[in-house]
């Protein structure tokens, strides 16, 4: 190349900016095609979970007031605080249909903060996974260690406001059994809780917050915790209790006994106890249905419209008497 | 927040440092230039400019720039006489003669400032080149200092072999530098606009962070005590953040935490991003070959990246005249002799005219001209002839072609004697010095302007050639018609009267072989016509009639004229003409003009010479084409009225029929009249033609603004300048002539201020400096001598011509890739910022996030960002070949279609819309029940996940949905940045717990096995993108705008199939435009067809129709 072209900027399509295209343009027939193509989808997806969520059997029962004595009504919290009470409470649950195993216990907390940001991050993952690391508190104060500095294990204020109610089912006079175990996620019991871990100086003084966890069980057996410690997103959350793997057949009556400890009558929280099944889709879930139903009738909806536009006020495409100039004549 | 912040100053100051680097390497270019100065005892040495002082005695030597200004001492010349070229600084081609004082003559040699001691006083350092007051002491005598012994800066010495001069101004105290403006930062339209927004989106983020800190104070006051496990009440560090007793401190440093967790609100990444896109778009522009000059070897470069959209934004051009417009080289093409025109060759307006009148023929008026029948041949008169390559070598300064002069044929001619005049004026009436080139066996002429130069060669190739000039002769090679020998002539040359801008002529006495005493002038043909004896004025008419034509033309013309004088008659008037050449006293000039006068009339016309200013390539198309895509140009020249006037006709920004407002000041009046006089004056003209364009009722009728520098000082003063502007809006051309660099810039401002459109200035010289940088766009014409105005500019092409690819093509595109860059990134971070703040409300407004810190992180910098950057740097609505054939899409830039206030808010709408729908969806779908049919339920790093992603495929399917233009980069982008989430998640999960926290193998094992994950990520997708696509599909298919009617012509491929239709659209699409040949074309029309209504009223009602049609 001589020097006077040595400027000279090199061909390429890339540089020119040819480089071969896709040049796709927005026709009615795609217009029209792609909406009926999603409503056509949509429906019966929107059907099938709808039909799905309808197959679950969920029974669910609020027992934070019915479970305080009459004479408590008008001062819940110190039934609640007080140790000598009665906290043992009986329900009747009637069963609509026939819940087929597995069936899954949950507890419902509402108006319970656990998404808060003090809440949040209120725990140390390395004291729980490693025996070494049992001093990593920097994160878990105030409940990070007893007063002659010793380290809770599992420290902060997650494991400390431990949920502890407990649910015993029977029907017909039956005790069903709950099984606690597989409620967590498998990485938790795995990987996040460590199997040599375990509970130290948990609860022992100061403010007790929620459940005492057994010193001898390591941290990774321990699925109410781990269950727990995943912190929900809204202050109204479902947690899983246990599950029962045996059917428990229509109409009959199931009766629990609660052991209602947990306080959440200071701050005006509901509790609950669900039982659910569950389906492909998960738990009761009518929503999904319905917006998969109504997203696609809206696109069969904006389908038709198009369609009758199309039929009414046709415009042939690249028409050129749309354009600017030949819509506002000059002349 | 910080880091990214600290990035992208990072990075603008780099962008910014390595901008200045190059300026300062040009700069040191110019400092480190070598002049010969005075070091003592009689020596020069070579010093490099930056280090000459004042009082320097430098020798500049021919064709070198004067380094500072400089008091000229002597010259190579006896008489201390040299010519300079003072086109930086005027744009003036013509050179300029400068005078030493005569009592400096003796400094003729480098041994004679050995002793030489002199003191110059003279005034402070000011702007004003044209005048200059001072005074030089040299052995006790005070010789006073006048403007012509100032040679300035950034001019050139010509014609002289060397000068010595002493310096007086250096550096920034040059008047050049005293005249040039502060380069300012500029900013685009887009950007500034962005500020409003950014504005808005702060007062939007302050607002919401504000509403966060107050719900969180009312609940840490009343809801949080009674939150048991929370233990605000606890003493440990954080827990003053919570303190139900000091709310409202709480608030407060809460609000820093909500300023800090919206602010994904503000996308500081927009910033990195339109920085990296404009980089990435200016290397298109350089790298784009159709602005690339073969001749030069000079790609198009744009210099600041900053100003890429601005370019499609355009509504007035001011441009330069000489080096931007034409090629400073006048070319003879025509002329005519005793009433008869010679010369076939068509000037380049006229084959640009004729070009386009025949695409017209063939198609929007194609059937109207077959009706019409026998009216055909009205319209074949304007068949011009495109002879451009008939003729063999093309000889610079010479594009005549017609047989009947050439090789000593105008002796067959009707009138040979008075072609010989003609000859002869051509080859005596000048001033110029013939040089003998070896090479060519040819003489070549160091005119002082290049008209004269144009007239020499021609009557070198007509067979008079100009050979030789003595002090009291000038030789004239002439080539015998009959015998084609060579006899060189003597013309003892008697007397020789000056041409002056007000004379307006030049005139020669000389006396031939035989004694016969001539007198031989040239000049306007105003001025030479009222000269004319009653027996001279035989050829006036057709004369007449061949001048007007050729004005129309675009050519320069000149009136050639002679008058035989008797000896006695002679002698008698030169002796008045040395008495008032010797009188000393201030009515020298005036006395020796009424001599000059005497001798100056009752001359024989013989006929006229048209010259054409040569443009440079292109330009009439490139103004054309400007003119369709709407855009206003106005040209600023410091060359005088009638050259501007011509050059205005030769681009088309004056036509035939165009009625010409001249706004002036009368030299005398000047003089006499107070300044209130003259400006009341000037008012008056300017009202009066205001009043004049108000009431034509012609939608056709075209107005052209003239106006003079004088004039404009006046005009530009604060009380008259909105009047002036308002007259000027309202022509379709403005001419500025005769106007100084700070004039310019005071236009380019006023355009600018006045009507708050974005002006572009285009020149090439020093003397655009001003303009160039007070234009919101300053482009510089490279390639040429002078590098200032490239150095000013914002934008560098070496052609006028690469103007219309720059606006119309990268303009367009730049403009529409990054408009629509900003709304999305404003849509994207709207809809992803404010599912933050709705999260917020449900954890007690206590600055939880529900996304992983990574996400967050990673939303602006991997996983959205790289498809908006191909959006920004690759998007093409229509290809550049539409973009150039379809000038008036350009409007959509200027008319701000696509980056309004409307579509802005639009877009912030759908991106509110798009919030609403991934977090309320999310939030129903997940927040209680069990997402999986193990009976989970779903936790926050679940929830936050999959409302991740759902936003991940929002965005990123709308900007699919927003593309036009897909190349395998465009898809690419958008799939990566897909995947990348997942590999990202993946790839988290698999790090350890410590590191990943809740979110450690969320994917693999939460989410991937439910399918109400997928469902809802399907679901969201959707329902965001849906009004969108329902608006879109709905707007194209109702109301198109023209890119998607064009677009799908193109598709359809219709036109390749309706060829008819596709000319017609193209010739449909210009704008209303008034310059440009096609507006001349299209007047001639207009013209034919009212000739052609009058007829057809006669003939038959069928054509009458077909004429008023279409």
């Amino acid at each position: 190349m001589d020097h006077k072209n040595a400027k000279k900027p090199s061909y390429s399509r890339f540089s020119q900016q040819e480089l071969p295209a896709w040049k796709p343009i927005l026709t009615p027939g795609w217009v029209i095609a792609s909406f009926i193509t999603i409503g056509a989808l949509f429906v019966p997806i929107g059907l099938l979970a709808w039909s799905a969520s309808d197959n679950v059997v969920e029974i669910s029962d609020r027992y934070d007031e019915a479970c305080v004595p009459d004479d408590f009504n008008s001062n819940a919290e110190s039934f609640i605080q007080n140790p000598d009470t009665k906290k043992t409470c009986i329900r009747n649950l009637k069963v609509p249909k026939k819940l087929v195993a597995p069936i899954f216990v949950y507890y419902q907390l509402e108006n319970f903060y656990q998404n808060h940001r003090r809440f949040v991050k209120s725990k140390s993952d390395k004291q729980l996974r490693n025996p070494e690391d049992e001093n990593d508190l920097h994160s878990c104060y105030p409940e990070a260690n007893t007063a002659d500095n010793k380290p809770i294990v599992p420290c902060g204020l997650i494991a400390w406001s431990l949920f502890n109610d407990t649910y015993k089912l029977s029907t017909r006079g039956k005790q069903i059994t709950i099984d606690k175990k597989g409620i967590a996620w498998k990485s938790d019991t795995k990987a996040k809780f460590g199997s040599n871990v375990y509970p130290k100086n948990f609860q022992k003084e100061g403010l007790i917050g929620g459940a005492a966890l057994d010193e001898s069980i390591p941290l990774s057996e321990q699925e109410d915790l781990m269950v727990w410690m995943r912190t929900a997103a809204l202050p109204k959350f479902r947690k899983l209790y246990g599950r029962i793997e045996t059917d428990i057949e229509a109409h009959d009556t199931i009766k629990v006994e609660i052991e209602n400890n947990y306080n959440t009558y200071k701050f005006g929280g509901r509790k609950k106890l669900v039982l659910s099944t569950t389906t492909w889709i998960g738990g009761k879930n009518d929503f999904v249905g319905v917006a998969y139903v109504s997203v696609g009738g809206i696109c069969l909806f904006l389908a038709i419209n198009f369609i009758l536009l199309y039929v009414f006020r046709p415009r042939r495409l690249g028409d050129p008497s749309y354009l600017s100039w030949n819509r506002h004549p000059i002349n | 927040m910080i880091a990214p912040l600290a990035f992208v100053i990072g990075l603008s100051m780099a962008k910014e440092a390595i901008e200045n680097w190059h300026r300062f390497m040009q700069d040191m270019k110019v400092n480190m230039r070598k002049l010969r100065v005075h070091s003592g005892e009689g020596v020069f040495s070579l010093k490099p400019w930056m280090n000459i002082r004042v009082g320097d005695v430098v020798k500049v030597e021919k064709d070198q720039f004067f380094p500072a200004d400089l008091l000229l001492l002597s010259s190579s010349y006896e008489d201390g006489i040299c010519y300079v070229e003072t086109m930086n600084l005027d744009g003036e081609t013509n050179l300029k003669v400068k005078r030493s004082l005569e009592s400096t003559l003796f400094l003729d040699d480098d041994s004679a400032f050995k002793d030489f001691n002199g003191t110059i006083k003279c005034e402070d350092p000011n702007p004003n080149l044209y005048t200059f007051v001072g005074n030089l002491e040299y052995e006790r005598q005070v010789y006073p200092l006048d403007p012509s012994q100032i040679l300035l800066r950034d001019s050139k010495l010509r014609n002289t072999g060397h000068v010595y001069g002493v310096v007086i101004f250096s550096g920034h105290d040059s008047k050049v530098m005293q005249n040039g403006t502060k380069s300012p930062s500029k900013r685009s339209t887009i950007e500034k606009q962005m500020d409003k927004i950014i504005y808005v989106l702060f007062t939007l983020l302050v607002l919401i962070s504000l509403i966060s800190s107050t719900g969180f104070a009312i609940k840490t006051k009343t809801q949080t005590p009674s939150l048991w496990y929370l233990q605000v009440e606890a003493h440990d560090d954080d827990a003053r953040l919570y303190d139900p007793t000091n709310a409202s401190l709480s608030g407060f440093y809460h609000l820093i935490t909500a300023l800090i967790l919206y602010g994904y609100l503000i996308p500081i990444s927009l910033y990195v991003s339109i920085e990296l896109v404009k980089v990435l778009q200016a290397v298109f522009i350089n790298q784009d070959l159709n602005m690339y000059d073969e001749e030069t070897g000079t790609p198009a470069q744009a210099r600041t990246s900053n100003l890429n959209e601005e370019l499609g934004m355009v509504d007035t051009i001011l441009s330069d005249k000489t080096g931007t417009l034409t090629c400073n080289q006048m070319d003879f093409l025509k002329c005519s002799i005793a009433g008869v025109p010679y010369g076939i060759r068509s000037s380049e307006v006229e084959l640009a005219a004729a070009n386009q009148m025949a695409m017209d023929l063939e198609g929007h008026v194609g059937h109207f001209v077959r009706s019409s029948g026998q009216n055909g041949q009205e319209i074949e008169l304007e068949a011009v002839t495109a002879s451009k390559d008939s003729s063999g070598t093309l000889i610079k300064g010479f594009s005549f072609d017609d047989n009947r002069l050439m090789n000593g044929n105008w002796v067959q001619e009707a009138n040979p004697d008075v072609m010989l005049l003609f000859f002869r004026v051509l080859a005596l009436c000048h001033t110029a010095i013939p040089e003998f080139n070896e090479e060519t066996d040819s003489y070549s002429y160091e005119a002082e302007s290049p008209d004269e130069g144009a007239f020499l060669v021609a009557a070198r190739e007509f067979g008079f050639e100009f050979c030789r000039r003595t002090q009291s002769s000038i030789f004239v090679r002439e080539r015998d018609p009959s015998s084609q020998e060579f006899v060189e002539r003597e013309f003892k040359l008697l007397n020789l009267l000056d041409f002056t801008s007000k004379r307006k002529r030049m005139s020669v006495i000389v006396q031939d072989e035989t004694g016969q005493i001539l007198l031989l002038c040239k000049g306007a043909d105003s001025i030479i016509f009222d000269r004319l004896s009653k027996s001279g004025r035989i050829f006036e008419e057709a004369t007449t009639k061949h001048l007007n034509d050729y004005g129309e033309a675009g050519l320069r013309t000149l009136a050639l004229a002679y008058k035989k004088l008797e000896e006695s008659e002679y002698i008698s008037w030169n002796e008045e003409f040395i008495k008032a050449k010797t009188s000393i006293g201030g009515d020298r000039e005036a006395m020796l003009e009424r001599v000059s006068d005497m001798m100056e009339k009752d001359l024989i016309l013989v006929g006229a010479t048209a010259v054409e200013d040569k443009l440079q390539q292109g330009v009439p198309q490139c103004i054309d084409k400007l003119a369709q895509a709407g855009l206003k140009i106005w040209l600023l020249t410091g060359d005088k009225m009638e050259t501007a006037i011509n050059i205005g006709f030769a681009c088309s920004l004056l036509r035939q029929g165009m009625k010409q407002i001249c706004i002036s000041t009368n030299v005398d009046m000047l003089n006499q009249d107070s300044k209130k006089a003259v400006k009341e004056n000037i008012e008056l003209q300017i009202t009066n033609a205001y009043q004049m364009i108000k009431l034509e009722k012609d939608p056709h009728a075209a107005f052209a603004l003239i106006i003079d520098g004088k004039t404009l000082t006046y005009a530009l003063e604060e009380d008259l300048k909105h009047q002036f502007l308002n007259l000027a809006i309202d022509c379709a051309s403005v001419i500025c002539c005769r106007v100084s660099p700070k004039q310019k810039a005071m236009v380019t401002r006023l355009v600018k201020e006045g009507t708050g459109k974005t002006t572009l200035a285009i020149g090439d010289g020093a003397n655009d400096v001003g303009m160039i940088q007070e234009a919101d766009i300053g482009v510089g014409i490279s390639g040429v001598e002078g590098m200032q105005a490239v150095m000013a500019s914002d934008f560098a092409i070496a052609q006028f011509r690469f103007l219309e690819r720059l606006l119309v093509v990268h303009g367009h595109w730049c403009y529409k890739r990054i408009a629509q860059m900003i709304c999305y990134f404003f849509y994207k971070n709207i809809a992803f910022g404010l599912t933050l703040f709705y999260f917020e409300a449900f954890t007690g407004f206590s600055g939880q996030s529900v996304y992983n810190d990574w996400y967050m992180l990673l939303f602006n910098v991997v996983l959205t960002s790289l498809p908006v950057i191909a959006l920004g740097v690759f998007e093409q609505d229509v290809s550049s070949e539409i973009c150039l054939q379809f000038p008036a899409l350009y409007q959509q830039g200027p008319k701000n279609l696509f980056f309004d206030w409307y579509r802005i808010f639009g877009w912030m709408g759908n991106g509110l819309y798009c919030s609403l729908i991934v977090f309320f969806l999310n939030i129903i779908i997940f927040y209680d029940q069990a997402f999986r049919a193990g009976g989970q339920t779903a936790d926050m790093t679940v929830l936050g996940t999959a409302m991740f992603t759902c936003v991940i495929y929002a965005v990123n399917c709308q900007i699919a949905l927003t593309m036009s233009h897909f190349t395998w980069i465009q898809h690419f982008l958008i799939g990566f940045s897909i995947v990348a989430w997942y590999v990202f998640l993946i790839l988290y999960g698999m790090m350890p717990p410590e590191l990943s926290g809740n979110a450690y193998r969320i994917f693999v094992e939460a989410l991937a096995p439910a399918p109400l994950f997928w469902l809802t990520t399907i679901l969201v997708t959707i329902a965001c993108n849906l009004p969108y696509l329902a608006h879109i599909s709905f707007q194209r298919s109702f109301s198109p705008m023209d890119h998607h009617v064009i677009q799908e012509i193109k598709y359809y491929k219709k036109d390749v199939e309706d060829r008819h239709m596709w000319t017609r659209e193209r010739s449909k699409a210009r704008q209303e435009t008034k310059i440009g040949f096609t507006a001349r074309v299209d007047a001639k029309i207009r013209q034919f067809r009212q000739m052609l209504q009058k007829k057809s009223s006669v003939l038959s009602p069928r054509v009458a129709l077909a004429a008023t049609r279409t």
